[in-house]
């Protein structure tokens, strides 16, 4: 029998699953890396995080929600993977569970599902985390222990940690930079912190991957670094004693990990250029706040989910230009 | 260097399986079934009954008024019924059935097919020809074409743009009228340029028709003020506004007409036709339709009257494949699917596409991933995933806000949504409500 | 008592207390005069907030009724005639009344009466088909079955019969509020009179072609054959474009008419089964449907 349909009848090759589990395969590289430097407790917590996320997906739109449950699009997994990625990794595992439960049920599921939730669901499940298990949260595994380590791993601080104390103290930058480790340490990752947050190099890959597999555009990337770079230069240029330069502050904490994979996520992001310029600037401002004047060594989590907030307003206000609306002429 | 338009637009797979085929006339069907309105504005009005015979052009049905457009019969034979018959549309419309016994031409059409060069008939003359032969766009939209060669007072067209953009994919009805009448589409257009007094014309042609471009850059160097310029392959660069933007750099504003940035845009395949109403004295009876689809046997470019049953050319195209499942009029992207394979070939059929069942299927529905595609690709810049949310919450209020009559129904949303969400019918849903609540006020 | 707590205490209290004040003399300051009568005529209306009455929820209606010197023009169907009253009285005006009415779905044509030729692929909205084409069937006039008039129902009186590919209206839930009717793209939902009992009457096909292209596309189409016209004794059916029309009004429901139907397209609803003359069941090839 013929089929009758309105147009367009052809349709492009991509899906939901394809792009979402190309981020997964972009954040394969750092996965390796962590994996190198914090040991089995990487595997454990990620495969973990990544199980709890869609178990509990499947769970709350089978017996809550009772619709179709639509594990299939990938979405938890890299909730569960991103999640596991900005968690340290000699967290136990109960708080893992715990983490991607308040990830999928309270900032995914509640909102309605897939697309309806303003908030980065695994931004909400690790900053719920912070706040509630603050001591677990901020004590980070040194780098390349006995493989085989996993919660008893030696902890120490991170390089923004350090540098947060240090100021605190009231030491220079310059007798602060002498305890970080050297920048080419930071940049493959040789340095306490996250599990995803340490391999400077290894999510440039990841970038790299996402935007020749068009699955991300570069202005939200761009321009959180950009604004970081500028704001953090202008610091530094003025006193070079009391604040880092912006090759620090790019290569530690959960800068890149945010810029590339947290504020690129497509439901919390706002839907036009000039919106993304914005809110990447937004981000960028808050993060270096937070570093430098908050209490906090590190503030990208709440940037983003600050900025987050914002995007309904950038989307109402910010509208694409349409075709026509100033005439030009050759 | 090849043009193109800077915002939005798509790459689907361009699929011209037919642009190696020459155009192959198909014979005089058995039956014509002849609609009284296959252009934009009001129906014809029919001047045979039941039992009338009718020759080859003649004239039988008149236009009513000035945005209208006279309808000739294509085939000699005795009119069977004059009553409401399935037309591409799906509706019943009032249509003239005529059961063919031969083909005997009207006298004053000139059947000799040698090519006619000089231009000997005044302005009035030509405008006279256009509107008598029922000359209408064919491109697809049927706009009738002396409606666009008049200007109210005071509007001075400044140049003539030609679309042989051919975006859709699959459809090479143009391409090879480029290769193959080059010579008569040079000389309508040269009739236009003369009929609406404008110096400079541009022919716009998509560059996966290089063979096309060469051909009539060659011919054109013995047309002085027609020029040939390539363009880079987007969909939908054949869009009206998209063409004259990408070749001359204006935007037409929103609500507008080309005119407005004096601008005169016509279809390739008009070009021919009225070179052939001019020089010929031929009435529209005749179209080029690309038959095609990857499980026809033969996919082929036919030359058929108007009023052939769509069944006609599918037979000749090598018949309907067994898992045939859409047979769809005109291109992919915005033709229309049949629910009936006997209905006739209109002035505006370009094309003729079967797709199997695998093709066909569309993909289930999810929820918005607010990936921002959509908002990319709509060469208009509208927010598609905006306006779909809106009509699906019933608040209708907001769609003027949305500039939703902007949007010129390409398809483009729909074909790149990750979520196979169907943005455009959304959109179309979201038109027809706004209208009735402006209608209802 | 620590000082701390007292003085929590005492200044917290004081800017409550002074903010009730401040408070009352802004709502007072600002307050909108509102006809009381308003509030009154509300309390009366039945609270759907449907649109029935083409005002914009209740309290729209209530603010015209009060509004305007007398009530014509304005009816609430959902609370019907003796919330009409209701209202009449308390503005002082003659009521007005109107017969009951009910939602009526004239189609008949179920998946089995009426074939399906082709296959419908896009969203699941009667509307955007109807905006596409006529519909899966040969009859360009028909239901097409996606549910609609149950979407646009607020009182939960239309539901899809699954088995059938039809609407079917749940009498005593529904208050005749139009918006199934206007829902339809096809016009398929009428309002007719309510009658005693819930006994309808009514010519259960809306198709205007001929009769021989009517009846292929359908089994129990109206052919236009004029039969129910010549059988009616009150001048009751009408027939215009090859489609009959009983009028709700004049019909006594007598069911002359139902039984001269060729195709059965006239329904004769919630009736006792018909007797012989010897007190056995009749067979009459109609389909008696009951009431849900």
């Amino acid at each position: 029998m013929i089929t009758v349909s309105p147009a367009p009848h052809d349709h492009s090759n991509v899906s939901v699953s394809k792009l979402m589990f190309g981020v997964i395969i972009a954040l394969i590289p750092t996965f390796i890396v962590s994996v190198i430097f914090f040991g089995v407790g990487v595997l454990i917590i990620t495969l973990i995080s990544m199980l709890s996320c869609v178990a509990f997906e499947y769970l709350i739109q089978r017996f809550i929600l009772k619709k179709e449950p639509s594990i299939s699009d990938g979405s938890a997994m890299v909730t569960g993977l991103l999640l596991a990625l900005c968690l340290p990794a000699n967290i136990p595992v109960w708080l893992v569970i715990l983490g991607s439960l308040v990830a999928i049920g309270v900032a995914k599921m509640s909102f309605g599902g897939l697309g309806n939730n303003p908030f980065n669901p695994a931004l909400v499940g690790r900053v719920f985390l912070f706040v509630s298990f603050p001591v677990q949260m901020s004590t980070y595994p040194e780098p390349l222990q006995n493989w085989f380590t996993y919660t008893d791993a030696t902890t120490g601080a991170t390089p923004l940690g350090l540098m947060k104390e240090g100021i605190k103290n009231g030491d220079s930058i310059p007798d602060l930079m002498n305890n970080i480790p050297s920048y080419i340490d930071l940049f493959i990752g040789k340095m306490g912190g996250s599990a995803g947050e340490i391999a400077a190099f290894a999510l440039i890959i990841g970038l790299i991957y996402l935007l020749a597999r068009k699955i991300i555009t570069f202005h939200i990337p761009v321009s959180i670094i950009l604004t970081v770079t500028i704001f953090t230069g202008i610091l530094w240029w003025s006193d070079p004693t009391k604040y880092a330069n912006p090759l620090f502050h790019l290569l530690t904490g959960g800068l890149l990990l945010g810029a590339i994979f947290m504020a690129t996520d497509y439901v919390t992001s706002p839907m036009t250029i000039a919106g993304m310029w914005i809110y990447g600037i937004g981000i960028g401002i808050i993060t270096i706040l937070i570093r430098i004047f908050g209490a906090y060594p590190e503030g990208v989590q709440f940037a983003i989910l600050i900025m987050n907030a914002f995007v309904p307003l950038i989307n109402k206000y910010i509208k694409p230009a349409r075709f026509g609306e100033r005439p030009e002429n050759e | 260097m090849l043009k193109t338009f800077n915002k939005g637009g798509i790459h689907p797979a361009e699929n011209k399986i037919t642009a190696g085929k020459p155009i192959s006339t198909l014979p005089v069907p058995p039956i014509a079934i002849i609609p009284v309105l296959q252009h934009i504005g009001t129906p014809a009005n029919p001047l045979v009954k039941k039992g009338d015979k009718v020759k080859t052009g003649q004239m039988i049905a008149s236009g009513e008024g000035f945005i209208a457009a006279n309808i000739h019969s294509s085939v000699t034979g005795t009119v069977t019924r004059v009553d409401k018959l399935t037309d591409a549309s799906g509706y019943k419309r009032t249509a003239i059935e005529i059961e063919t016994s031969s083909d005997e031409w009207m006298n004053d059409i000139d059947l000799n097919p040698g090519l006619v060069t000089d231009v000997s008939l005044s302005i009035p003359e030509i405008m006279v020809r256009t509107w008598d032969q029922g000359i209408v766009g064919m491109g697809g939209a049927t706009f009738p074409t002396h409606v666009k060669m008049v200007f109210p007072r005071g509007i001075k067209a400044e140049c003539l743009i030609i679309n042989g953009a051919e975006c859709e994919p699959y459809v090479t009805a143009d391409h090879r009228l480029m290769l193959e009448k080059g010579e008569e589409i040079m000389i309508g257009i040269s009739i236009v340029k003369s009929a609406i007094g404008i110096e400079k014309a541009i022919i716009g042609i998509e560059n996966n028709k290089p063979d096309g471009i060469e051909n009539l850059q060659r011919i054109s160097s013995r047309f002085p003020g027609i020029t040939v310029q390539g363009l880079k392959v987007k969909y939908p660069q054949g869009s009206e506004k998209h063409l004259i933007k990408s070749l001359t750099g204006r935007a037409v504003p929103s609500g507008g007409l080309p005119i407005d940035v004096g601008i005169v845009v016509f279809n390739i395949g008009t070009m021919f036709a009225v070179y052939e109403a001019v020089q010929k004295n031929k009435p529209l009876i005749e179209r080029t339709v690309t038959v095609t689809g990857k499980s026809l046997k033969n996919p082929s470019n036919f030359r058929v009257r108007i009023g052939t049953p769509v069944s006609e050319l599918i037979k000749a195209a090598g018949g309907l494949p067994d898992h045939a499942s859409k047979i769809i009029a005109g291109g992919p992207m915005m033709g229309k699917a049949l629910n009936t394979l006997d209905v006739p070939v209109t002035k505006g059929m370009s094309g003729l596409l079967v797709l199997d069942d695998i093709e066909s299927k569309r993909k289930p529905v999810q929820n918005c991933i607010r990936c921002t595609r959509c908002v990319t690709v709509c060469p208009m810049g509208i927010e598609p995933y905006l306006i779909m949310s809106m009509v699906e919450k019933e608040k209708c209020e907001f769609l003027d806000d949305c500039h939703i009559n902007d949007c010129m129904e390409c398809g483009s949303c729909s074909y790149i949504c990750p979520a196979n969400r169907p943005l455009l019918d959304y959109i179309r849903l979201g038109k027809a409500r706004l209208k009735k609540r402006k209608q209802q006020k | 008592m620590s000082s701390t707590i007292l003085y929590t205490i005492i200044s917290l209290s004081a800017t409550g207390a002074i903010s009730a004040v401040i408070l009352y003399f802004v709502a007072q300051r600002f307050k909108v005069y509102e006809d009381p009568r308003i509030d009154q005529v509300e309390d009366a209306l039945p609270a759907a907030n449907c649109g029935g009455c083409g005002y914009a929820g209740c309290r729209n209606f209530a603010e015209a009724c009060v509004k305007n010197e007398n009530l014509s023009g304005l009816f609430c169907t959902v609370g019907g005639n003796e919330t009409m009253s209701k209202v009449a009285s308390i503005l002082g005006v003659d009521a007005v009344s109107q017969d009951p009415k009910v939602a009526v779905v004239r189609c008949a044509g179920s998946y089995d009466k009426r074939p399906r030729i082709n296959i419908y692929d896009g969203p699941s909205s009667c509307v955007l088909q109807s905006i596409l084409y006529p519909g899966d069937t040969g009859c360009p006039y028909g239901c097409l079955g996606h549910g609609d008039c149950v979407n646009a129902c607020d009182f939960d009186a239309i539901h899809m019969d699954l088995k059938t590919g039809l609407p079917v209206v749940i009498d005593e839930k529904c208050t005749a509020c139009n918006a199934c009717v206007l829902a339809c793209p096809k016009h398929i939902i009428e309002l007719r009179k309510k009658n005693k009992k819930d006994r309808k009457i009514f010519v259960c096909c809306i198709n205007e072609e001929k009769g021989a292209i009517a009846k292929k596309s359908c089994e129990v189409a109206c052919i236009g054959c004029g039969k129910c016209v010549k059988a009616c004794a009150y001048d009751a059916i009408t027939l215009e474009n090859y489609l009959a029309y009983i009028d709700p009004v004049k019909c006594v429901l007598c069911r002359k008419c139902v039984g001269v139907c060729p195709t059965n397209s006239i329904h004769e609803i919630n009736f006792p089964p018909r007797k012989n003359l010897d007190g056995t069941d009749a067979t009459v090839d109609v389909e008696i449907v009951e009431n849900l």
